[in-house]
């Protein structure tokens, strides 16, 4: 579904590539964590599968066309087959649960008939029926993550890209989250989830792929956060003394051993 | 997209942006007003040339008893030197294409006529207007040829040419139409510029649609045209006000206080207007297209 072939992408103002020599597989119907430090390139992979970016060198294959061979008036054709997610939402204030679903169908140019059937049965499938007229001020972030998702799938795209769906949200709604796009998973869709939160990598179990510095340091199938030989390993003692007045975030903490190992 | 969505995103784009809008209607009116007012005083010249070339003449006054002229040396014209100019005359055709003679007591009761409520009728005489040949020419501009003929010759007093005094009028016509079109230029300027403006303000205002939009696969059309129908909107509105104010400076002002000093067929009207109004709406939608494409194309990176 999502082929990156030697792919390498170096930024204009960029000192060392965002990406290094990518190679990677993500099949049709996969689940896949993409882990790693900040600016290890895991947002620059969903960019350039979306082809918000051009690659420097190699190619990106998506559903099978070559993105570097697209035409960038076909980028738009490409980018509804993929529904994305972001950690901050991006909903319009001005407009309804309903209707933010609603746009993403509006400017396709689908009929009205179709729009008024697809966006309850979406707002029902994240788990929001009967919130379609609340703005989204008056949700919590749980929820409006939920409309989110709705207006990714509604569409029913074949790949849903989220890139650190659950950075906004308490650990408890960030499970229900990957919950709810485990189960858009199960209906067939690519999923592709670029993510920070060990205890959702940890729990889920699915095909983990670790970046660091723009390279594929690790690809395994029913992974951990943390690469399993390296779990036990990881002493207390190595924690700098100053963290210690603070107890530190642990995602930051789990990134500074991921670092250190690889 | 849906032309009803099109729509609801244009009125909103319109009502959320409404200060900007307001001053793309009304400058784009403004300059428009300008325009059609140099093309209205150019068609004015022109049904004026039409009108007056028409009965444009050059008139060749002859001797009389009171004519001081050194070439009539004092003596009226004989009806030999009347004849040879009359054979003269004929001779020039088709540059001349009719002569008539007009008597001293003719040109006296055409003077009455047309001053008849005015002081100055009861000053001249029958014989103080000397006799002429009213020549008209097929082609007004080669007045020169049979000026030339004339002057000086036996029994002439003068040859005067109308189309001098036209084309004084006409100068001075062109003028106002050329100070009326380079306002209207620096005006049509203006509203590029404040479209584009307005433009660039209306897709920051939009960035987070916009962003979706890109997100969720919108076709560029579909992300461009609310904002060109937007800046169309404005501008035909513009257009149709400017359209409206030129038809009421035609029939309010002009025709009212104008048709009085000079022959009415010579005047333009509101069929003027109308005829100009499709070039105003057409040109300023293609301003308004080109414009924002321009804009669009350079701020929003699709």
């Amino acid at each position: 579904m999502i082929r990156f072939e030697n792919v390498t992408k170096v930024y204009p103002r960029g000192t060392r590539p965002a990406l290094d020599d990518v190679s990677m597989e993500i099949e049709r119907g996969q689940f896949v964590f993409l882990v790693g430090p900040s600016g290890s390139g895991k947002s620059t992979v969903l960019r350039l599968v979306i082809r918000e970016e051009p690659t420097t060198s190699g190619s990106v294959l998506v559903a099978g066309h070559d993105l570097g061979l697209l035409a960038p008036r076909k980028v738009p054709r490409l980018r509804r087959q993929i529904g994305t997610v972001f950690q901050d939402f991006r909903l319009l204030p001005n407009k309804t649960v309903a209707q933010n679903v609603a746009f993403a169908l509006q400017v396709l140019g689908k009929p009205t008939k179709l729009i008024r059937t697809l966006v309850p049965e979406t707002l029902e499938l994240v788990g929001l029926e009967g919130k379609g007229r609340r703005m989204p001020h008056e949700l919590s972030g749980g929820e409006q993550q939920r409309v989110a998702i709705a207006r990714a799938v509604v569409n029913h795209p074949a790949v849903l890209l989220a890139d650190e769906p659950t950075g906004n949200l308490d650990p408890a709604t960030s499970l229900d989250i990957v919950r709810l796009l485990a189960r858009i998973n199960a209906t067939g869709t690519t999923v592709l989830m670029a993510t920070h939160d060990n205890v959702i990598v940890d729990e889920f179990r699915r095909r983990v792929i670790e970046l660091d510095n723009g390279k594929i340091v690790r690809d395994e199938a029913e992974g951990s956060y943390i690469p399993k030989e390296v779990v036990t390993p990881v002493p207390a003692p190595e924690l700098d003394p100053d963290d210690l007045w603070s107890p530190p975030d642990e995602t930051d903490w789990a990134d500074e051993v991921v670092r250190g190992e690889g | 997209m849906g032309v009803r969505f099109l729509l609801g995103d244009v009125w909103v784009g319109l009502r959320r942006n409404l200060s900007m809008a307001v001053s793309v209607v009304l400058v784009t009116m403004v300059s428009l007003y300008l325009l059609g007012l140099g093309l209205l005083a150019q068609r004015q010249a022109d049904a004026m040339k039409g009108y007056w070339y028409d009965r444009v003449q050059v008139s060749i006054f002859l001797c009389s008893n009171g004519t001081r002229q050194a070439n009539c040396g004092g003596m009226p014209v004989t009806e030999d030197q009347k004849a040879t100019i009359k054979a003269q005359l004929e001779e020039m055709k088709p540059l001349v294409k009719q002569v008539f003679f007009e008597s001293e007591q003719e040109a006296f009761d055409r003077f009455s006529e047309q001053f008849k409520n005015t002081p100055l009728v009861g000053n001249i005489k029958p014989g103080v207007i000397p006799s002429s040949y009213r020549v008209q020419l097929s082609d007004p501009t080669r007045y020169e040829v049979v000026a030339s003929a004339f002057q000086n010759a036996p029994g002439v007093a003068s040859v005067q040419d109308q189309e001098k005094v036209l084309k004084k009028f006409f100068t001075v016509i062109n003028y106002v139409t050329l100070f009326a079109v380079i306002v209207a230029a620096l005006m049509v300027l203006c509203a590029t510029l404040l479209m584009a403006t307005t433009i660039r303000q209306a897709a920051f205002t939009r960035r987070r649609e916009i962003g979706i939009m890109r997100l969720v696969g919108a076709s560029n059309f579909a992300i461009r045209t609310p904002f060109i129908v937007e800046v169309v909107v404005a501008a035909l509105a513009g257009a149709a006000l400017a359209v409206g104010m030129l038809w009421a400076t035609v029939h309010f002002i002009y025709a009212k206080y104008l048709t009085t000093i000079v022959l009415n067929e010579a005047l333009i009207s509101a069929t003027d207007v109308w005829a100009i109004a499709p070039y105003l709406a057409g040109g300023v939608v293609a301003l308004a297209v080109v414009t924002s494409t321009v804009t669009l194309w350079r701020y929003l990176r699709v």
